[in-house]
């Protein structure tokens, strides 16, 4: 019951927010405030109540270390069914933590409809939880689908109308028909794996577990890999599919930014471990070489375009897709190694790139600009902003003792046993990191400066935000093993079946209660 | 058993009656509450009545079925009916002449729909549809001082009737093949010797029925009218009107194996796709919510031909499930507009400019008309998306691509539009002219019905097993 609060407190929370605007601008800050904190702590409260160890694998034992599930539609054998384990209650925690930044770094940038804003805020939020938590198809995708409605208000209303005409309500449209026509396509998957199981079983169900079981010709299971692998990709977004992104990003406010970055592109990393990978595990295989392509391919294309941007968040958006690449790769090595280094990079990702967003929204506030050739010289002029900045470039860039080295790292090295060029182009793509990074920082904040006024420096609400993210930052860089062990029972889940059969009894060296070492035995 | 008969004739009966009761009452003394009184009252004991009916179904008489197709249509019709007749209510008040023979005409057109959806021998078939279409040429023009209105009026007019003529052609041909009006008993003749002036008459009847639908080649006419009509008129013709003449086109289909040959699926699987591209490609660049309304009913339409073209397995259920998620998206949508409309005379408040920032007005209308049209771009937890999850459901379980291809692309391409006006509701625009509903729109009939409408998108998205419980009374039909 308490997985149906975690998606249903938000969502009362955002009502709260709607109706409290009555009272004024401050009612409803709180009140969200307060949501996500409630929210926040339900999810560590969780990670210190619950076992996330590996499940016995007789198969007597379920994966999931906490479950809800009741009958919804019977007609289809549609249940309302969640389930959390290591990964998702890890998502759901950086879900909450993203929520309580968002809401606080909207504290002053969002004037008008103040309530409106954090009841669509809160409302993405739910159906972000929503998607890490359920386990039926149907609902995942009821789930993938909502978040958007909120999302597009979200760009829609309190985004910038913005550069070159795109204006915000374009890029809230192209991103809203991006990620729902790809939705649909993985509607059609689903719908094609149900089938497939109904022809063999006689029985619909769109239950996680059950299709799981499903047997498909080779064929058909390419076609429906590729209809789910589609739908995530644009949400990822892998290359050729990523067109909405810098524009939404661009014209969002921060808060949508934050969530953008952190919360949805992980959603789609998220759907191809859980979802993508198990259901199809030999049309993935087969398609592995296909998508680590695709990611070395985002690797270069997000840096050298990064390199390019005059707009300090499409400049952000763009080493987005260049760190999604290597999530992309690392999910598709099939190493248990590089699935744990994704975790960790998604991590790492969500908060470089949310401190980046709440950065350039606070410079925003400052100087009423994104355009990088108004910058320049801020160092000095700014308190201690340049300061944190220059952490979070480095943390992008992927310095040791942060959380991107340690995601990096991994997955780069749990991915070369299986495919050790990829790894040696993909290391190419760190140096690429390295320029771009250094090109942020040098025009923001080195070179001359633009006038000796010094600027309004960080209140204590945006150094508490800061700092926040840099002590999770420098944690994850430093000692990742909490969250390693918490995500090793699904990571190793996902690797199994990535496996071919036989190879089976290698993963069922660890005992429960165990710590799954960071690397995997020698094989 | 007479009185079996008697139970599932009783809605037509009430309708008629309520019909004639109101044309009698207007004779003695005009009264505009009272007339909608009258008329909520008769519709609201005919849907009794239905619910009634459900227990002796099957049964057929010579010139009507009784079957769960024919009963769910009737419902759906009677329910949109009524919903007209209370937002007819709000809409007329600022009518200045003659408001209460719209009621008249409302009645007419429902017993005609009722029973063209339960018609099974040619005949009732003609006078079902001619019943239905003569009240609409009237209500269609029923604002004449407005051109728009009377141009609507004329426009359906003389099309309706060339598609008549088309109709009665296809029955003359069907007729002289097999010298039988029974449609049952025809289509076994037809399947025993197909001849040519046969398939002409389907073809030719199929030509009929699909201008009413508006499906593509025969679409023509479906934004002018929808812009024209007086609001609760178009509202009508795009619900009761539209569910009738699919009801029977569904058994007509799915009943008879001869219209199940490959090259008629094969016409309607074209049909189907452009209804679904051009019905959405021509939405683009609109800026009147009803002539939106009007395309995307055509795209609807092309959707839901993937019914017929499938005619199998999940088909009479989707049928059933969709027509449903169509009429409550479209009243709550044009329940809207009339809503908008009603304060001021002359033409309906559909121009987009009017919503421009209704929200931070009418936050609640507005809910209604987001709710609305995420129904209709089928959004999850609304009802709309239950009827594409089916729709798409029924294309993979028959592997039939193109249409399944044809769902998505047009899903996607009407994404925008349907955006484009949600977004309309929630942009603040100082300075723009303002159409408004009246202050006390909430608790009038009116807008207790477009609540109740817009609560049902929600709750039957939510919750949809009532609905596929209703829908799969029907699956018995497919059965030849």
């Amino acid at each position: 019951m308490i997985l149906v609060w975690l998606i249903v407190i938000p969502f009362i929370g955002g009502l709260l927010c709607w109706q409290m605007e009555r009272f004024g601008d401050k009612p409803p800050r709180w009140i969200a405030l307060a949501t996500m904190l409630a929210e926040l702590s339900i999810s560590l409260w969780l990670w210190t109540q619950l076992d996330f160890q590996l499940p016995t694998l007789d198969g007597a034992a379920t994966q999931w270390a906490l479950e809800y599930r009741v009958v919804w539609i019977e007609r289809f054998g549609i249940d309302f069914h969640l389930a959390m384990d290591g990964l998702s209650l890890v998502l759901i925690a950086l879900t909450a933590f993203l929520g309580v930044l968002a809401v606080l770094c909207s504290w002053k940038e969002i004037v008008r409809r103040v309530g409106f804003f954090h009841l669509n805020l809160l409302w993405i939020l739910s159906g972000v939880i929503g998607v890490f938590l359920a386990i039926d198809l149907f609902l995942f995708f009821f789930f993938w689908e909502l978040m958007l409605v909120p999302m597009y208000f979200l760009i829609a209303l309190w985004g910038h109308s913005g550069s070159k005409g795109i204006t915000r309500i374009g890029a809230a449209t192209k991103f809203f028909i991006y990620t729902q026509a790809s939705g649909l396509l993985m509607l059609v998957s689903i719908l094609g794996l149900v089938f497939a199981n109904h022809a063999t079983t006689g029985e619909y169900s769109f239950s996680y577990q059950v299709l799981l079981e499903t047997e498909l010709s080779p064929t058909l299971s390419r076609w429906l890999m590729l209809g789910f692998f589609i739908a995530f990709a644009v949400k990822l977004p892998v290359v050729p599919l990523h067109g909405w992104l810098p524009d939404a990003h661009a014209q969002a406010p921060t808060a949508g930014s934050v969530d953008l970055a952190g919360i949805l592109l992980k959603t789609a990393a998220y759907g191809m471990m859980r979802f993508a990978l198990p259901l199809f595990p030999e049309a993935s295989k087969a398609f592995a070489p296909i998508a680590m392509g695709l990611g070395l391919l985002g690797v270069y294309y997000g840096a050298v375009l990064a390199c390019g941007q005059q707009n300090v968040k499409r400049f952000i958006a763009y080493t987005s897709i260049a760190h999604m690449g290597f999530v992309l790769i690392g999910i598709y090595s099939g190493s248990t190694l590089a699935l744990q280094g994704v975790v960790i990079l998604m991590l790492a990702h969500a908060f470089s790139a949310a401190g980046l967003f709440v950065l350039s929204g606070q410079l925003y506030e400052r100087l009423n600009t994104r355009e990088l050739g108004k910058m320049g010289g801020l160092w000095g002029r700014l308190g201690s902003l340049p300061g944190f900045w220059l952490f979070f470039i480095a943390a992008s860039l992927g310095i040791p003792a942060t959380a991107n080295f340690v995601g990096e790292f991994m997955v780069l090295f749990g991915t070369f046993p299986t495919a050790p060029w990829v790894v040696v182009i993909a290391s190419v793509g760190l140096v690429l990191a390295a320029i771009y990074s250094l090109i942020l920082m040098q025009r923001v904040h080195y070179g001359p400066p633009r006038s000796k006024t010094p600027l309004k420096g960080l209140d204590a609400r945006e150094f508490a935000m800061m700092l926040s993210i840099v002590a999770l930052l420098l944690w994850l860089g430093i000692y990742p093993q909490p969250v390693l062990d918490t995500t090793a029972a699904a990571m190793h889940e996902v690797q199994r079946l990535f496996e071919p059969p036989g190879a089976l009894v290698l993963g069922v060296q660890a005992a429960p209660g165990a710590v799954i070492p960071l690397m995997p035995e020698a094989r | 058993m007479p009185f079996a008969v008697i139970t599932a004739y009783l809605p037509l009966i009430m309708v008629a009656a309520t019909a004639v009761a109101v044309l009698l009452g207007i004779a003695w003394r005009r009264d505009h509450t009272v007339t909608v009184a009258v008329s909520v009252l008769g519709l609201g004991l005919a849907l009794v009545a239905q619910a009634f009916a459900w227990r002796v179904i099957p049964l057929h008489t010579l010139l009507l079925e009784f079957d769960g197709l024919a009963l769910l249509a009737g419902l759906l019709i009677l329910a949109s009916t009524l919903a007209c007749a209370i937002l007819s209510h709000a809409y007329l008040e600022s009518f200045h002449e003659r408001r209460e023979e719209f009621y008249v005409l409302l009645l007419c057109a429902a017993a005609g729909g009722m029973v063209l959806a339960a018609s099974r021998h040619l005949a009732s078939l003609f006078i079902g549809l001619e019943l239905l279409s003569m009240p609409l040429y009237g209500m269609l023009a029923y604002a004449f001082h407005e051109q728009r209105s009377l141009e609507a009026g004329i426009k359906y007019l003389i099309l309706s009737a060339a598609a008549s003529a088309f109709l009665l052609f296809g029955m003359a041909l069907l007729y002289a093949q097999t010298g039988e009006l029974r449609i049952d008993v025809l289509m076994a003749s037809l399947n025993q010797s197909e001849g040519v002036w046969g398939l002409a008459g389907i073809g030719l009847m199929l030509v009929g029925l699909g201008f009413k639908l508006s499906v593509v080649p025969f679409h023509l006419w479906t934004p002018d009218v929808y812009e024209g009509g007086p609001g609760p008129a178009t509202t009508f013709l795009a619900t009761a009107s539209k569910v009738a003449v699919f009801a029977l086109l569904m058994r007509l289909m799915l009943s008879t194996p001869v219209l199940q040959s490959e090259w008629l699926r094969a016409v309607l699987t074209v049909l189907a796709l452009a209804s679904m591209l051009v019905g959405n490609l021509l939405a683009l660049t609109q800026s009147n919510l009803k002539r939106i309304l009007g395309y995307s009913s055509i795209a609807h339409f092309g959707y839901l031909l993937t019914v017929l073209v499938v005619a199998d397995g999940l088909a009479a259920e989707t049928g059933g499930v969709y027509l449903i998620t169509y009429v409550l998206s479209t009243l709550a949508a044009f329940g809207v507009v009339i809503l908008v409309s009603n304060t001021a005379g002359g033409e309906d408040a559909a121009a987009l400019h009017y919503y421009r920032g209704l929200f931070w007005r009418r936050p609640y209308l507005t809910a209604v008309l987001t709710v609305a049209m995420l129904s209709l771009a089928g959004i999850p937890a609304t009802v709309g998306f239950i009827g594409k999850f089916y729709l798409i459901a029924l294309g993979v379980e028959s592997q039939r691509w193109w249409l399944v291809g044809g769902i998505l692309l047009g899903s996607a391409i009407g994404l925008y539009y349907y955006l484009r006006v949600t977004i309309t509701l929630f942009m603040a625009q100082p300075g723009m002219r303002r159409r408004d509903a009246s202050d006390d729109w909430g608790v009038r009939a009116g807008g207790l019905v477009v609540l109740g409408v817009a609560g049902l998108v929600i709750l039957l998205g939510i919750y949809p097993t009532p609905m596929i419980e209703l829908a799969r009374l029907l699956s018995g039909i497919g059965m030849p």
